[in-house]
Parts: C-alpha cells; structure tokens; sequence
C-alpha cells in the first residue's frame, strides 16, 4: 500500500526532473546512444588493447576533448553575461605557434622543447584572453564586437605564424597531448577533465561562482556591492583563451599538423551551442558546468552518430542545426510555459504593500520556503 | 549647458528619424561643440577614412588613381554591397543575422544545380529568391515566437543552410548557362575606358531601394525605433512584432540576391564558398558607422564600410609583395579603430 505522501513525492521528483533545464540534453544524449546501440550492438563496450582503452566511447571523449575545454571557458565568459567569439581563432593561432617553435627547434623529439613551445603558446594565449579582457572590462566594448575583432584579425596571425602554409612536424612527446595515453586512458581526456574538475572545484566550493554569477546578473549592482567585475570579467576572457590554447594544442597534436585555416573552423559555435544546450542562458547568470559537459558530448555524439548510421558525413551540418533548433525551442520559456506554468510561484514582494515601517511576513513566505529546501 | 538644450531643440522637430539620445560621455563634453552632429559623425570619419586609404594607394603605386580602380571597386563587391545593406535592417533593430555566408552559398549551389538540370534562368533567379526570403522569414518567426536569442537562432540558420549545399552536391558545379554567362562578363560602358558589370546596377537598385524603406517608409522608422529602445516602440503602438520578422526576411532576401550576383560572379556553386562572408559583412556594416547595440546607422554608411574593405583589399593586390593573410589582419585593426570611435562617440547605453 503506498501512502499519498510517496505518490506526490514520487511525481513531485518527476515534475522537478521534467522541469529541469538539462532534461532535454540529457533525453536528447540518451536518443542517440540508444540509436547508436541499436545500430552496432557493440558501441557501448570498451575493449583493452595495448594496455590501452578503446571503444567507441572513448572515443567519442577523445574526440570531444578540445569542444569540452573550449566550452568550459566559454561557460563562465557566458555567465558574466559576454560571448568569446574569437576562440576558433585562438585555436588556430596556439597549435601554429607551438608547432613553429617545435619545428624551428634542432631536435622535435627533445622533451624540453615541446615543454617550452607549449608554455610559449600558453603565454601567448594569456596574452590573447588579456586583450579581449581588457577590450571587455576597461573599455567597456560589447563582448560580441570586441572578440569578434581578434576572430577576424586571429586566423591572418595564425597564417602570419605558419606562412600561409600547413606546417608539418613529427615529434613524439608533443603527439601525446592529443594522440597518446596516459594511464591507459587518452591524455586528452585527462586533460580536459582535470581542467574540468578544476574549475568545478574552484567556481563552486569557494565564492568565486558566486561572484561569476552576481556580475552576470547585474554588473553596476554587483561593482556597488564590492565585487571587483572588471577583475572577474578580465580573469574569465583570459581563462577563455587559455582553454582555447589547450584545445588548440589537442587539435595540432592529434594530427600533427597546424593548418591555420582550418584548425578549429566553428569550435567557437559549437562551443556556443554547448553551452546553450547545457541550459546557460546567454543572458548571463546562472551557470552550469555540468550541463555544458553534457551538452559539449551531444554535439560529439551526434557527429560520431552520423558517421556510424551511415549518413554521409557532410550532412552533419543539417543535423546540427535541426538538434538545435529542437531543443532551443523546447527550452524557450514559451514551450516551458506549457508544462510548468502552475509550479511557478511567484516571488514574494513583502514590505511594498506593507509600508517601509513595519513589513508583515507575507503568507506566501513559508511556502516559497518550503518549496526551495525541498 | 547649450549643447545639449542644442540636441534637444533639434530632435524634437519632425526629422524623419526618431531622435537619439544625445548625453555625451563625460569627459568628452568639451568635444561635442566640435562635432556639428554625431550622427553622421561616424559616416564621415568612414568617408574620410575611404579618401585617405585611396590617396595613400594613388600616392604609391602608379595606375592607381583611375576610373576604373575605383568602378572595380563596385565590381569586386557588388554581393557584398548588397549582403551588408541587408545585414545593417538587422544590426539596427538591435540583431545579428550569422547565417548570410552559408545562404550565399546555398544560392549558388541552387543556382548551379537547377540550371545543370534544365531550368531556364528567371524560373532558377526567382526560386533562389523565394527559398533565401523564406529561410529568413522562417529565421525571424523563430526569433521572435520561441524567444530564442539571434545569435543561436541565426547560428542554427548557418548549419542548416551550409549543411544543405552538402545535401545538393559536395562538388563544385559550374555554371555554363548562356544568360549567366553574359551577365558574368557583360560590361557597361559608362565612358572612354570606365565601365561597370550589370551586378554593380543590382546592387545600387537594392541600396536605393533600402534607403528609401528605411528612411521614408513606416517600417524602416520602426526599425530604428526598435534599435533605439524595443519597450518604448511597443509603448508607442508600432507593428514591433511584424517589422522584426521582416527584418530578416529582409536579410534573407538580400543574401539570396547575393548569391545570385555572387554566381554572376564565380559563375559556379560550391559548398564551401563564402565561409566567413558574414564576418565581413558584419565588419563593413560596423566601420560603416553603424552601431551594433541598434538604432543609429545608415546604409550609405555601410556602403562606405564594403568600398574601405575593396579598397584595402586593392592596395594589398597592387603591393603584391605582402600576403594575402594580412587583409585580414588589417580588417581586424580597423574594426578595433572604428569600434573605439563608435565608443568614444556615443554614450554607454544599456
């Protein structure tokens, strides 16, 4: 016999599910490994060779690493409310410098070297993440115009670096950032999920996140209340590029070639839709980490999905767009308002009616209470 | 202070266009007197830039300074004259339009494969016309039903219509129509030694036609009323709803024509052309004068904007030694100048 209560708590648990932002992304990811599996019975299973992980999905995590990190900074540019368009260009621009300074160098294989031309190429991307910064923060500049000056200008640097042409270099320590393995998983994806941890770890167990979040909402209101946003909107630009950087290395080291046209050609808008999709607005605000990972892996997923159906792989793009558009609609607060409009309850506003003197506790306190600690 | 009871007197007289705020930023106010009127400032600092950059060509190189280099101009960058007046509806009323590129190129691809199949020429124009208007249309809807953010929406709009060159072919296909052919190299003679492509008279048409909607018409003064502040324009009864829909069906519609001059031009379809084209759309319409947040901008400004891009372009061509990659850095530059202009011009609005 089960008990009113557990029912309404059961379908309470539904509700909340359904009303979450991420339930969409998460259906949607579901859908396709349920397609995937259908297709190949064998895409779920991990096989050990080499002393090395493999399977279809490591590699759909390999292959997602670089759109991960790339989001991961556009996640907090996003929550104060700005867009870094210039990522793909960043991207472009930290593979061809590495990759120069590897192959100017008289030995690629030296361990040393490859160190040195990654922190190089780390240095330079700070510098990057310090000019949209300061662009952003000082002057004061629209996010969307001052990244899309370096997204414009970057790809010319990135070609100024190589020459125009597609550099070439063979060196073995700097093919492990993206090709090789680390304690049998792909260095990649440690990576990209120590990065990940990182900045969970920073952004939601100290105050930071917080602070992310109040410029997002209301930049003059949070300077008025002592956070420092110029700092907070500078360190994010910057954080941004130096993700960007790190993917960059991926992308040259995966294929061990840096090709400035074409290195990271769109990541900044699948970066862009990992983000939207995760159920960051790009309004500013509120953030979630979690739901960029996942929305970082339904972009990957779906590309991996297309080429494993059958369909031809230029068709990508179309799919892209469709998955898109469905759940942007489906997370338009039009739709949402559908299914959820009786839930929400509207927030209390003691103390306008009341008077400034004496503000009576307003009946509808305790169960706006109530409903949060639930 | 004078100057600004000055600003208030003039906007309030029945100029076609809604008045701007005129607070200028503070600091700066001892400028303002020096600047008759801000509002076409920024169009003439892009007119100036324009005869600058183009002494600086004829000052170097010789053969510069003709007729010719400056209708090639016209000729080089009809499409793009035409892509920018479309992208500047959008910026004004506060948007962006990211998918211009990739319908340049579904266009072509339409163009190239209907007539490949036996379509006679108008039937192939006014198709590539409608689907380019109903992507638009259909983009605007969505922008405005479901409340989705231009970027994203226009963004979904760039994957779908690339995507959909890859459906049509992922080849090249050329265009061998007689029609086609002689509008790719038919020119007009305007005098001894000047004359113009029929493109480049598309694409005047279109800018006419765009000035006279945006500056004498009810919807082109509820496009800058819904730049300039989109409660204020509903508060005052104008078809918002409506004229940001149009908007980009506008858009839409002017990168369809676009395409087709760019397939004047290229005389084939490719998937892959056009990548980044909405970049430098974008960018003519922002050193053009225009103002990304909405509301303040002219078309002839971002003709001005497409022309410094040509001009630039040039220069590098006729220097021959520098590489093609530093158009792009040069393009970047002055955005940033424009941009700090825009800044330094106009208030801080929310």
């Amino acid at each position: 016999m089960t008990s009113p209560i557990s029912t309404s708590r059961v379908s309470g648990m539904l509700r909340d599910a359904l009303r979450s932002r991420l339930i969409w992304p998460v259906l949607a990811l579901v859908a396709l490994l349920v397609t995937n599996v259908i297709k190949s019975p064998g895409f779920l299973s991990i096989r050990i060779q080499d002393g090395h992980l493999f399977g279809s999905l490591i590699d759909i995590l390999r292959n997602g690493a670089p759109i991960v990190l790339v989001a991961l900074g556009m996640t907090l540019v996003i929550a104060t409310r700005g867009i870094d368009l210039s990522v793909g260009a960043v991207v472009a621009i930290s593979g061809a410098f590495a990759l120069s300074i590897v192959g100017d160098a008289p030995d690629p294989n030296d361990l040393g070297v490859v160190l040195f031309a990654v922190g190089a190429s780390l240095v330079f991307a700070l510098v990057l993440g310090s000019w949209n910064g300061f662009l952003v923060s000082v002057l004061g500049i629209q996010p969307i115009i001052a990244t899309l000056i370096l997204m414009t200008a970057g790809r010319g640097i990135a070609m100024l670096i190589t020459e125009g042409q597609i550099l070439t270099v063979s060196s073995a320590p700097y093919k492990v950032i993206g090709g090789g393995y680390w304690f049998a998983l792909p260095a990649s994806i440690i990576i990209a999920a120590a990065l990940f941890i990182l900045v969970a770890v920073l952004t939601r167990k100290t105050a930071l996140g917080m602070l992310i979040e109040s410029v997002g909402i209301n930049p003059e209101a949070s300077r008025l209340a002592g956070v420092s946003s110029r700092v907070i909107i500078w360190t994010v630009y910057t954080f941004s590029a130096v993700c960007a950087a790190i993917a960059g290395l991926m992308i040259s080291s995966n294929v061990t070639a840096a090709d400035a046209n074409s290195a990271g050609l769109w990541i900044e808008m699948d970066a862009i839709l990992a983000v939207v999709l995760g159920g960051t607005s790009l309004a500013g605000g509120r953030y979630s980490l979690t739901g960029t990972l996942i929305g970082a892996f339904v972009i990957q997923t779906l590309t991996t999905t297309v080429y494993s159906v059958g369909i031809a792989p230029e068709i990508t793009l179309v799919f892209k767009a469709l998955v898109v558009i469905a759940v942007c609609l489906l997370q338009s607060p039009r739709v949402r308002g559908f299914s959820g409009r009786s839930h929400r309850t509207p927030p209390p506003v003691a103390g306008v009616a009341a008077g400034a003197s004496t503000p009576a506790p307003s009946p509808s306190m305790p169960a706006a209470q109530t409903k949060a600690t639930m | 202070m004078s100057a600004t009871t000055d600003a208030r007197r003039t906007s309030g007289d029945s100029s076609p266009r809604l008045p701007q705020p005129k607070v200028p930023v503070r600091g700066l106010r001892r400028f303002d007197r020096f600047v008759p009127n801000s509002r076409y400032t920024s169009v003439l600092v892009t007119l100036a830039l324009l005869i600058a950059t183009f002494g600086v060509g004829s000052m170097r190189y010789r053969g510069f300074f003709s007729g010719q280099v400056v209708l090639n101009l016209f000729i080089d960058n009809a499409f793009l004259i035409v892509l920018a007046v479309g992208m500047t509806f959008v910026i004004l009323t506060g948007g962006i339009d990211l998918s211009v590129g990739s319908v340049v190129a579904l266009s072509t691809m339409i163009a190239a494969s209907l007539l490949r199949s036996g379509w006679s020429p108008p039937s192939v124009i006014v198709v590539v016309l409608v689907v380019g208007t109903t992507l638009g249309l259909l983009v605007g809807l969505v922008i405005y039903y479901f409340d989705v953010q231009p970027f994203i929406a226009t963004l979904a709009a760039m994957f779908l219509a690339r995507g959909l060159c890859y459906v049509i072919s992922t080849n090249s296909i050329s265009i061998t129509d007689p029609f086609f052919v002689e509008m790719a190299n038919a020119r007009i003679p305007l005098g001894p030694g000047l004359r113009i492509s029929p493109s480049v008279l598309v694409a005047l048409a279109v800018v006419i036609i765009a000035f006279l909607v945006l500056h004498y018409t009810r919807t082109g003064r509820t496009v800058y009323a819904i730049g300039t502040g989109t409660q204020s324009a509903m508060l005052m009864g104008l078809p918002v709803r409506r004229t940001k829909i149009v908007v980009y069906a506008i858009s839409g519609l002017c990168s369809a024509i676009a395409g087709v001059l760019f397939t004047f031009y290229t005389l084939s379809g490719y998937s892959l052309t056009a990548v980044g084209m909405e970049l430098d759309a974008i960018a003519a319409v922002v050193i053009g004068g225009t103002l990304l947040t909405g509301g303040s901008g002219f078309v002839l400004g971002s003709v001005l904007g497409v022309l410094v891009l040509g001009v630039i372009q040039t220069i590098i061509s006729f220097e021959g030694t520098l590489s093609s990659w530093w158009t792009r850095i040069v393009i970047g530059a002055l955005l940033l100048v424009f941009i700090l202009l825009q800044r330094v011009l106009t208030p801080r609005r929310r």
